[in-house]
């Protein structure tokens, strides 16, 4: 007999995985593109359309955009389905399950779309 | 004395209310964590749409940037980062729990290994900052 | 008579005439060195002899005393009157377990879990008597030595919120126990426990809500014990579908 017969172990280590991009890097980023910028407490040299541009469409950085995006919603997926069995959704075990790593999925592949584009 | 002569006596099951995590401070707290989820999925696809803004071009992201500046979205990427500082914090410790960490022989203490946990955060978050203003 | 009192508000459930729990309050003579479990027996021996509840050791061993406290999981044998006194005590069965009479819960959903996980030493060849007994280093019982320490008083599984939503959860200290002979150097068993352990009602369903170590009373840390089985069946699986040819 393998563990392979559920495919939990998949999902917490994506889980796992979000979890770690997000304690590390959501913080500084939120506070940055949330918060910061949006105040007008950076100069517009750096927020200016050009060289947002030109950071964001660098290979590397669309990589680290890729990982920064991508896994946290994992991370959601995972957790809000348990959520959502302990406010009491036991009963729709299997759709939950679908729909929210179905969103994680769709968030994936529209984030390399998008980062694809830039 | 053989058998209970009585029908099987019947057991009480409690209920458990949809708000039971309402009855106490730690269960309060586990909610608290767990939506926080939420809130990071939530400004990852704001990210996520300001740089498809980007893609489509300078008056896209012009206006994209400043629907961010409505007190709506400020007070949203507030409660937000209340909430992400929370998850790292919560998820330093916890992992420090779960994954021992061994020196010479030694465990390390959790606490020492959240600490850090949180220094690297420090430092990472400071080297994005400055990444992000001056590269 | 000015001796001080306290009121206990005790849980009372007699299946033959009522049809759901109610509370009954009893006022006991306040004793500075009593713990619950004494106002208990105070109440059985002096004033209400119908009161039915468990205990046995008095001294935080065996494990039988456990009740909810003011809400908290508590063993009745260590929570003393001193630290709710003046104020009154409410004292209801273990939450989330089937109640038979007044503070007496139905266990034994809890012991066909514990079964279930093969808490033995299980080998896959075993050595003859003559060549000894299994030796074990002070290292490999540090190994696991902390999970051994349960006294099945499943305050654990009144604090877990995942088995109070879903009864088929397989629970901190069957998993913990679980647990403990997987790392135990003389078994050889993990792979026949996994079926049930890495279940969907096993670590999975595990929210790592972590209030099972906040209330048990030996220390055990049932979620430290979860999560690292979490980590260990992930790697396994990773291992068999990344290099299926290593699968025996």
């Amino acid at each position: 007999m393998t563990t392979r017969k559920t495919s939990e172990p998949l999902w917490w280590a994506l889980f796992s995985a979000g979890g770690v991009v997000a304690a590390f890097l959501v913080p500084i980023h939120l506070f940055l593109h949330g918060i910061a910028v949006p105040l007008g407490w950076v100069s517009a040299d750096v927020t200016s359309y050009e060289r947002m541009r030109a950071v964001f469409g660098h290979p590397l950085i669309k990589i680290y955009l890729f990982v920064l995006i991508a896994l946290p919603l994992y991370h959601w997926a995972h957790r809000f389905r348990f959520t959502l069995f302990d406010l009491g959704l036991k009963s729709l075990r299997t759709s939950v399950a679908i729909l929210c790593y179905g969103a994680a999925v769709i968030g994936t592949v529209a984030t390399v779309w998008v980062l694809w584009l830039v | 004395m053989n058998a209970p002569t009585a029908a099987k006596s019947r057991l009480y099951y409690p209920k458990m209310p949809a708000t039971w995590w309402l009855r106490n401070r730690n269960y309060f707290l586990f909610m608290l964590r767990e939506l926080s989820s939420v809130f990071i999925a939530i400004f990852l696809v704001v990210l996520l749409v300001q740089v498809a803004a980007l893609a489509r071009g300078p008056e896209a992201y012009t206006t994209f940037m400043r629907r961010l500046e409505s007190p709506g979205w400020i007070i949203f990427h507030v409660v937000a980062l209340f909430f992400a500082l929370y998850h790292s914090y919560t998820w330093f410790d916890l992992t420090s729990k779960v994954q021992v960490v061994r020196l010479g022989g030694r465990q390390v203490p959790p606490p020492l290994v959240t600490a850090v946990n949180i220094g690297v955060w420090l430092v990472l978050s400071v080297v994005i900052l400055l990444l992000f203003l001056f590269v | 008579m000015n001796e001080p009192t306290v009121t206990l508000k005790v849980t009372r459930y007699r299946p033959e005439r009522d049809s759901a729990p109610s509370t009954q309050a009893y006022t006991i003579p306040y004793r500075q060195d009593w713990v619950v479990l004494d106002a208990l027996n105070y109440i059985k021996d002096q004033i209400d002899g119908t009161l039915t509840f468990r205990w046995s050791c008095r001294m935080g061993v065996c494990g039988s005393c456990g009740m909810m406290v003011n809400g908290v999981p508590k063993l009745t044998c260590a929570a003393f009157l001193r630290d709710y006194y003046p104020h009154e005590i409410q004292v209801e069965p273990l939450q989330n377990f089937p109640i038979i009479r007044d503070l007496v819960i139905d266990m034994s959903d809890f012991l066909q879990k514990l079964r279930s996980v093969k808490p033995w030493i299980i080998r896959e060849t075993e050595k003859p008597l003559s060549e000894g007994e299994y030796l074990q280093t002070p290292q490999e019982l540090e190994a696991y030595k902390q999970f051994s320490m349960c006294i099945n008083c499943m305050l654990c599984y009144a604090a877990c919120p995942v088995y109070g939503l879903e009864p088929a959860f397989l629970g901190p200290a069957a998993i913990a126990l679980g647990y403990r002979y997987n790392l135990d150097s003389r078994d050889q068993g993990r792979k026949e426990r996994q079926p049930v352990m890495a279940s969907h009602e096993g670590i999975w369903e595990c929210t790592f809500v972590s209030e099972c170590t906040v209330v048990c009373p030996k220390d055990v840390d049932p979620a430290a014990a979860i999560q690292r089985s979490k980590v260990n069946t992930t790697m396994d699986w990773f291992k068999s579908v990344l290099l299926p040819w290593g699968e025996r």
